[in-house]
């Protein structure tokens, strides 16, 4: 069986699936130079599907057209960064990891005199007020300094303030439950409106800022790192990358938190860490 | 045509309709199987070791980037989007697609994205839509695509919309897609 004449083909009548990839590729390019954002390294098909669902947001009909008027257009932009990444979060998800981090890590933690702990890609911070609380009940909290960051200022502007919808409360209430919390979970915020507002004395020893992952450096020594749900969004290349900063930025026998489906299973630190259980790893030396 | 995944969408009824349909594949079954099965997302992943029990073929909860195998089954885990990507999966925490996540529609969307004709669906019984989107995804990518007859289907809504939605290749009694499979899978092997 051959294909003798293969200038006899028709062309395919849908839009070729690998202009698409090039629209893509020159994007994220773009969005690269002008910007400072790099999404290259990010994993092709989630990606993807943000890009494509943002395209029919603006109305336009081509991956190029998006293009054009993200560069042209810094409110675009603005949209992009929100839309192309996913900042869905919520206060002690799966349970299992907090109970584990206060039976396992909370002991090894109290040894210290001052605790630095690196929350990264904390988005709109439910995860942060959920280790704050953890802290707080274990008696460290006063102890703690932690740098919560994100690429997005948009979200840490969230994180900051501290407000989530009342509805998610109920939720958040069965979850801080299963994660061993300790006291009524109404005590850590007041309700106003259709709002729910977390103590400030929460984030008294919170700092939040801006970091890049694909990007930044690294900028301080940490006990703890937790970064859950975050680099699912990367490529392997884009990972390694990560873990080489977690792991350069994590003092002998410091923590790494990662998210329920996540490992180091296919990175070359793996070797050097021990796992806990339920993602937590722990630094050898 | 050589095909290098299968991919496999179900909802309500899915559980005993996964255990016939994987159930009946063989131990040197060639290609790799995605598989989305709606769920309670604090279901963990306690599925895969029910179903494991009347396999042949070792199934798994997707880890992030966990290779794509042949001879393999994957499992979309609770509350995660399952992707295929060039010889690896991801996964995502992206919003519910109509009310679902794992989304099947995601997931088929996504292998016929990068895959394209060397992709087969099947949509089995659900009482929803999901999936039929995604179905016709990979028939727009000259994928295989299968439905359950809905006749021998718990629940015959998911079926029904995926025919509805796209003109697909095969309506299959239950017990007859495994047969189908390997007859066409085999045949592309030498
Ligand atoms: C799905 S949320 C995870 C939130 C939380 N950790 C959780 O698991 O519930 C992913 C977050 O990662 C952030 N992110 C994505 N790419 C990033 C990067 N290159 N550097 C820092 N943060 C990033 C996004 O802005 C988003 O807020």
């Amino acid at each position: 069986m051959s294909t003798p004449h293969p200038t006899s083909h028709t062309p395919r009548p849908t839009p070729s699936p690998d202009l698409e990839e090039i629209e893509i590729q020159l994007l994220l390019e773009g969005v690269y130079r002008l910007y400072g954002f790099d999404f290259r390294n990010y994993a092709p098909s989630s990606l993807k599907r943000r890009v494509r669902n943002l395209m029919e947001a603006e109305a336009l009909s081509s991956i190029s057209a998006l293009q054009d008027r993200v560069l042209h257009d810094t409110s675009c932009m603005e949209r992009f960064l929100l839309g192309v990444t996913v900042h869905v979060t919520a206060m002690f998800r799966d349970p299992g990891f907090f109970v584990r981090f206060r039976n396992q890590v909370v002991p090894l933690l109290s040894t210290y005199p001052f605790i630095r702990i690196w929350h990264a890609g904390c988005s709109t911070g439910q995860e942060v007020y959920s280790l704050a609380i953890l802290l707080l009940e274990e008696g460290l909290y006063h102890r703690c300094r932690i740098y919560a960051t994100d690429m997005n200022e948009r979200v840490l502007q969230k994180a900051k303030s501290g407000i989530y919808p009342l509805e998610l409360m109920q939720e958040y209430t069965q979850l801080y439950l299963k994660a061993g919390g300790k006291r009524s979970f109404s005590e850590y915020y007041t309700a106003a409106y259709d709002n729910a507002a977390f103590r400030a004395s929460l984030r008294e020893n919170i700092i939040f800022s801006q970091h890049n992952l694909a990007t930044d450096h690294s900028f301080n020594e940490f006990h703890v790192i937790l970064c859950r749900n975050v680099l699912i969004y990367f490529d392997p290349v884009l990972q390694k990358r990560v873990h080489q900063l977690f792991y350069d930025s994590l003092c002998p026998l410091g923590i790494l938190g990662l998210g329920r489906q996540e490992t180091l299973r296919l990175t070359p630190y793996e070797p050097h860490y021990e796992e806990l259980g339920d993602r937590i790893y722990r630094r050898l030396h | 045509m050589a095909f290098e995944i299968i991919v496999i969408g179900t909802s309500l009824g899915g559980l005993s309709a996964l255990r016939v349909l994987l159930g009946s594949l063989p131990r040197d079954f060639p290609l790799a199987i995605a598989v989305v099965q709606h769920r309670y997302k604090d279901f963990n992943n306690s599925l895969s070791s029910f179903l494991q029990q009347f396999l042949s073929l070792p199934i798994k909860d997707v880890e992030d980037k966990d290779p794509i195998q042949p001879g393999k089954i994957y499992l979309a885990p609770a509350d995660y989007h399952l992707l295929v990507e060039p010889g690896y999966f991801s996964l995502s925490i992206d919003e519910p697609v109509s009310f679902a996540r794992p989304s099947i529609d995601v997931l088929f969307e996504s292998a016929a994205d990068t895959y394209r004709d060397r992709t087969v669906g099947i949509v089995l019984t659900g009482a929803n839509h999901d999936g039929a989107r995604g179905l016709s995804s990979i028939k727009t990518a000259n994928g295989l695509t299968i439905v359950q007859d809905p006749a021998s289907a718990e629940s015959n809504i998911m079926p029904l919309a995926a025919i509805a939605a796209t003109c697909v290749d095969a309506i299959l009694p239950l017990a007859e897609i495994a047969p189908y499979l390997m007859n066409r899978c085999a045949s592309v092997r030498s």
